[in-house]
């Protein structure tokens, strides 16, 4: 039986090659992990500065809270625009239109292989973390870890809908790829990778939570760093932001497919 | 000498040809500078409260240093990423088999073949920034201070290329690590603060290993006065150092390119 397209072997196909094609790549996602540094750079920022007072975040919660975003961050980083871009630029999406599976899946495959080869990377870096300050060590209750990674997941989710929505638009433009660089500055403002909302003016913050980028790294990075929040408005958010992107995606997908004029011979 | 010269106005002149052919975007770009450096005003004005600093800056001061990072991050876009991020597809094609047989210099080949004019309105920006930050932080303008900070800016400029060099270098030996590049943007961006504002430990990784310090504060203290002789002597040095080590690292290299499908 198969549901939206999958079942138990398609899943594990799908996941086994993709895994194994990442850890091909161990070298340069090693690199990429590293490139995530910034949230630590801005924690030393943070943490001498004068203002630290404003944030809420005293003592080693400054630093778990940075600690988090950065975890955060690496488990929902998407590039499903720029693979899809380049799969249909040199027609090998053609192919993947005509198996009996829906091309997003292969994506979501792909980035879950690529979260699978990050991690021991993304460890690594925490641990080199705790040893410059071992002081911030903690280990989250067990609830509280499943909730963070369950608000991590979906974070991941609407960042994978939103850059597929404008994958889906590259039917049309050539152009739309620039849509997520200029979707990106926003949300390394507001996402709370940079500084936590906390630290925002009370009227940016009320527009900030209208957006979906506290929903992607702030609100995950508190419930893992074991900060009080607000457990049903983050909760609902998130899944409104999925049930809002999801029928949109689908959509704006399959009108995009009876578009598509394949590239090449 | 003149022959290079030459080479380089055309290189130029068709690099900003081609450019203008997708005029939109310059657009694009135009507005992704604007958001981008509203972003990190709005975020620098988070660490300032009524009477707080930032490692002893005033605000007026912290905007000279970041309007010194935005001029470096548009040269980076201008010059550096289309240059140098070119050099692996060289390797990993085997065009650069085309390269090193022309009778001018591979490095300089590499380093200067193209321009990217889309990142010169970030220049201006970053230029603007820092005049006005100036201003406010009542900057008194000599003619020494000028040249000395104009010698301190070639100088950042140099010892950001030979690191960005360096790192794209290494891709003769390792295709995959293509993106070594973008760890050095992400720690680069240390540089949109000035050095005080970070721990002890921090700040002499930024003086002397990755010398962000040079890029930034240095220059923002000549024209505010505070420069200290041995830390401007200690730029060049780094500089001259940072360019010769890039140097003999490429002429290294080179010995090891076996050229692809070989």
């Amino acid at each position: 039986m198969r549901i939206f397209g999958l079942n138990r072997r398609i899943i594990r196909v799908l996941l086994g090659s993709q895994y194994a094609h990442m850890l091909e790549y161990r070298a340069e996602i090693a690199l990429w992990a590293l490139s995530g540094v910034l949230p630590f750079i801005m924690l030393s920022v943070w943490s001498g500065s004068e203002a630290r007072l404003g944030l809420g975040l005293d003592g080693v919660a400054l630093d778990r809270y940075f600690l988090s975003a950065f975890l955060v961050r690496q488990f929902s980083v998407v590039w499903v625009v720029y693979a899809f871009e380049e799969d249909a630029l040199l027609g090998r999406l053609s192919p993947y239109l005509l198996q009996p599976l829906h091309p997003l899946w292969r994506y979501v495959a792909a980035h879950l292989g690529e979260q699978l080869t990050r991690l021991p990377f993304a460890a690594l870096i925490a641990a080199v973390f705790f040893v410059a300050q071992p002081q911030a060590f903690w280990l989250p209750s067990l609830g509280g870890f499943l909730l963070a990674w369950l608000a991590t997941w979906l974070a991941f989710a609407i960042a994978f809908l939103f850059q597929s929505l404008i994958a889906a638009l590259c039917f049309w433009s050539e152009k739309a790829s620039a849509l997520e660089r200029l979707q990106f500055i926003p949300f390394v403002f507001l996402s709370g990778l940079l500084a936590p909302l906390t630290a925002f003016p009370p009227g940016v913050r009320a527009l900030a939570q209208w957006t979906p980028f506290p929903y992607l790294i702030d609100f995950p990075a508190r419930l893992l760093a074991g900060q009080p929040v607000d457990l049903i408005a983050g909760f609902a958010a998130q899944l409104a932001w999925v049930a809002l992107l999801l029928p949109l995606v689908l959509l704006l997908w399959r009108a995009g497919v009876r578009r598509y004029s394949a590239m090449g011979a | 000498m003149g022959r290079y010269w030459r080479t380089l106005r055309r290189f130029w002149s068709t690099a900003v040809a081609v450019q203008l052919e997708y005029q939109a975007n310059v657009l694009i770009e135009l507005l992704a500078v604007a958001m981008s450096l509203g972003g990190s005003l709005f975020l620098l004005s988070l660490f300032y409260g009524p009477d707080q600093t930032l490692g002893g800056w005033s605000w007026a001061q912290a905007l000279m240093v970041q309007g010194l990072y935005t001029v470096f991050d548009g040269m980076a876009s201008t010059w550096l990423r289309p240059n140098l991020g070119a050099i692996v597809t060289h390797v990993r094609e085997g065009t650069l088999d085309f390269v090193l047989l022309k009778p001018i210099d591979s490095q300089f080949w590499l380093s200067l073949r193209t321009l990217s004019p889309g990142g010169l309105p970030e220049i201006a920006l970053g230029f603007a920034l820092l005049i006005y930050g100036s201003v406010q932080a009542g900057v008194v303008l000599t003619l020494p201070s000028l040249f000395t900070v104009l010698v301190m800016l070639l100088a950042g400029g140099l010892i950001l290329y030979s690191l960005w060099f360096l790192i794209a270098a290494t891709s003769i030996w390792f295709v995959k690590t293509w993106n070594a590049t973008e760890v050095l943007r992400a720690l680069l961006a240390s540089g949109r603060y000035p050095l005080n504002a970070y721990p002890p430990a921090l700040r002499l990784l930024f003086t002397l290993v990755l010398p962000v310090a040079f890029l930034t504060t240095v220059p923002a203290q000549v024209l505010l006065g505070e420069a200290a002789a041995p830390m401007l002597l200690a730029g060049l040095a780094l500089a001259v150092l940072f360019f010769s080590v890039a140097r003999a690292f490429w002429l290294f290299a080179l010995r090891f390119y076996t050229s692809a499908s070989s």
